[in-house]
């Protein structure tokens, strides 16, 4: 294309984005329809990738198409491997979408719309494609290493294993979190915890079809467990309407918890690759073509978004969560602005499949994007409600009131209006009992998107089938992230414990297998218990500890990124990685100073412990107030630990930029490629 | 009078852009759901599809494979 018409174009598109981010921003008092928020993402991202990207790759990391990548160096024909970029693209995607942007932004969409769609589009743009691009980009340069081996590399001992306990740290609340909306979505609800069961035996077929029937054929075997998995969505709602089988299938949140965690546990004890290597590509399967068709139905839908901008909520007095609009709506949307846990992945498998270094923009920055944009549809699912039905189902009864007329009440009289009968109603759409205090964002999601996909693929008949596809696709891949996280967590626990006691690193040693896992299950199921037993509803308490966690391991990848740019003698560019490093700072010790100290007793551990200590002292109480003391000591230790890396950080830029320390990179040495010729 | 050369600007079909497109989806896919690891690790071997190949393909992919988080 000439530069002229280039220009044009992109001047439109940038006219086109400036137009519709200015109707999100100034629009106020009449709903705006939702296409808006899909042609301002759709031009962000456009210019982000072309211009921002684009000075990345040639300013400050200045990519080199003709050195050779770890792919093609050390290629083995199994980890380390020349791929299409087009497929390490999806593979990468795959591996980074999880249900953290899905529930994040339902769950911040108390704010409104607008605070979640500006951090989205900013948050993914400057900091989170930013972050993955650099940090997959510094890995390749290293032959594939891990973010905390690049920490202890560039930064210092200090800094790997800080960043080694900040992932044990995440990953373990994590799992609790994402157990609790599991448990949330599922509790008192037999159509959906009947459609859950049955994934098992559809896996174990799944899995019997791989090996004795057609071996290999995965994608053939995830299709064919697709059609059955629909199949028991279809027969839940007989099961929810048998009073026998109802009844069977009926869990309260308690139990739940303990079949979660024997789950979690069987799943990282045992050699169970017959149930759970097809349940991760049934999952996967269901997760791309869940986000395609949902992407597809919001376009074809077009639907309005009822939520206003901003809601009275963003003074902190929100009952989904407690806390001011900053720092809170920044540490809630995580995955889809910026997530410590994607460095974790563009420093895994990724690395070691890149071409050529010119691909890690379109694979870093550009699969980011596509995240981002997943974020953008959870928040049009979560506005297309209307507000009062949105704050019946996220606010947890110790805040809206017990039964549904005062909690129709309490909502109403925030301007929300809404009555018990439209909850009824809805409720007997999407065949669920009740919808009210279904804290967590799933629910929430599964209602918004089953609006979705009901008015624009299948008519509002269809609504509660589209409701429990939501909540099964929801809870699939909540349970994947869930057995795949605690035999991570395992790995590294005997990885560690290895150095003090040989044979408890030998990942084949069932002691040390059953050991572990126990101690990784325990570590997660008790913030996934103390979720289940708080009045306020868990998340209240969980989700921000679990955004500062995510939040704080990208402030450490960020301090490495930034690092290795100072040492490669490109400091006047630092600013691409120090800026998002200092608001994710200023975010995440906001959010921790209030969680800590906040004399609110909804927002502030310590608030919470001394009116606890006020009142009438119970075996409920007392195990309460050690809960709060117990993140409040979370929270400080991990506050502790990111401080210890930035300090060791900046004296590493200190040094080097005054010359005092050797500005030396630990990169590997320059091999000239032998795929010149070939596409990059 | 000359006449006047109109080069024909070269568009490809859209029957091939869409088997290309096709093409590469199936091959992130095949990816993605370990189809294209399984065809290697036949090729590495010098061995065909069976019950047994597989098992060993999984036997060897397992401990990598369970070491790959996922992400929130």
């Amino acid at each position: 294309m000439n530069k002229p018409l280039a220009r044009l174009l992109w001047g439109v598109i940038a006219i086109l984005g400036a137009v519709s981010l200015g109707a999100i921003a100034l629009h106020r008092g009449e709903p705006i329809n939702a296409l808006w928020l899909v042609v301002a993402a759709t031009c962000c991202y456009a210019l982000g990738y072309r211009f921002y990207s684009g000075f990345i790759s040639t300013r400050v990391l200045a990519l080199d198409a003709l050195r050779a990548t770890p792919a093609e160096r050390l290629e083995n024909g199994r980890d380390f491997l020349v791929t299409n970029k087009w497929v390490v693209f999806g593979h990468h995607f795959a591996a980074i979408a999880g249900p953290g942007p899905l529930v994040g932004p339902v769950l911040a969409a108390q704010f409104g719309y607008l605070p979640g769609t500006m951090w989205v589009l900013a948050g993914a743009v400057f900091a989170g494609c930013v972050q993955d691009f650099v940090i997959l980009l510094f890995s390749v340069r290293r032959d594939g290493k891990s973010l905390t081996e690049m920490a202890k590399d560039e930064i210092g001992p200090v800094g790997g294993f800080v960043a080694y306990l900040a992932v044990i740290a995440i990953l373990i609340i994590l799992l609790g979190v994402a157990a609790l909306i599991v448990v949330n979505a599922l509790k008192a609800s037999p159509w959906g915890t009947f459609t859950i069961a049955m994934t098992m035996p559809i896996a174990l077929l799944m899995g019997v079809y791989l090996r004795r029937i057609r071996p290999g054929k995965v994608l053939e075997v995830s299709a064919l467990g697709f059609v059955l998995v629909l199949a028991a969505i279809w027969g839940g709602q007989y099961v929810s309407q048998d009073p026998t089988l109802a009844r069977l299938f009926t869990f309260s949140a308690s139990t739940l918890a303990i079949l979660i965690m024997i789950y979690g546990f069987t799943a990282s004890a045992l050699p169970v690759w017959l149930l759970l290597a097809p349940r991760d590509y049934l999952s996967t399967f269901v997760k791309l073509g869940t986000i395609a068709l949902l992407g597809i139905g919001i376009v074809v839908l077009h639907p309005t978004l009822h939520m206003p901008a901003l809601t009275r909520f963003v003074d902190g007095t929100g009952p989904v969560f407690a806390g001011k609009v900053f720092p809170f709506a920044f540490i809630t949307i995580a995955c889809g602005a910026i997530s410590g846990f994607h460095a974790l992945i563009s420093s895994g498998t990724t690395p070691k499949m890149i071409a050529r270094e010119t691909q890690t923009r379109m694979v870093g920055y550009g699969a980011m994007m596509a995240e981002s944009a997943v974020a953008i549809m959870a928040i049009i699912a979560a506005c297309v409600m209307q507000p009062g039905i949105y704050f019946a189902i996220n606010s947890p009864a110790g805040i809206v009131g017990q039964v549904p007329e005062a909690a129709t009440a309490t909502i109403s009289s925030w301007g929300f209006p809404v009555t018990a009968a439209e909850m009824q109603a809805l409720a007997h759409a999407v065949g669920e009992q009740t919808l009210f205090n279904r804290t967590g964002g799933a629910p929430a999601f599964a209602v918004g998107m089953a609006h979705i996909f009901s008015y624009s693929l299948g008519g509002g008949t269809l609504m509660a089938l589209w409701y429990h596809f939501a909540i099964m696709f929801e809870a699939l891949f909540i349970l994947t992230v869930l057995d795949a996280g605690t035999r991570v967590a395992r790995f590294m626990i005997q990885d560690a414990l290895g150095h003090i006691y040989k044979p408890l690193g030998r990942t084949s040693w069932y002691p040390s297998i059953l050991g572990t896992s126990a101690l990784i299950v325990a570590a997660w199921g008790y913030f996934l218990w103390q979720g289940v037993k708080d009045p306020l509803g868990g998340i209240n308490s969980l989700w921000p500890l679990f955004g500062i966690a995510n939040q704080l391991l990208a402030t450490v990848a960020l301090c490495v990124a930034t690092t290795i740019i100072i040492k490669m003698h490109r400091g006047k560019y630092a600013g691409v990685t120090l800026v998002p490093l200092g608001w994710l700072v200023a975010v995440t010790f906001t959010a921790s100073w209030h969680k800590l100290f906040d004399p609110n007793p909804r927002v502030g551990f310590l608030a919470q412990v001394r009116v606890l200590q006020a009142g009438l002292i119970t075996g409920g109480t007392a195990r309460l107030i050690f809960n709060n003391q117990l993140d409040a000591a979370v929270t400080g230790i991990l506050v502790v630990m990111v401080t210890a890396v930035l300090v060791e950080s900046v004296r590493q830029w200190w040094g080097t930029l005054s010359g005092v320390r050797e500005a030396r990179v630990k990169e590997s040495p320059f091999v000239r490629t032998r795929l010149a010729g070939e596409q990059g | 009078m000359t006449p006047i050369q109109i080069t024909p600007i070269k568009i490809m079909p859209i029957k091939e852009m869409m088997q290309e497109f096709l093409a590469t989806a199936l091959a992130v896919l095949r990816e993605i759901f370990d189809e294209a690891a399984y065809a290697r690790y036949l090729k590495r071997c010098g061995i065909v599809s069976s019950r047994g190949s597989y098992a060993a393909f999984r036997r060897e992919s397992e401990e990598m494979r369970m070491r790959l988080p996922k992400c929130c």
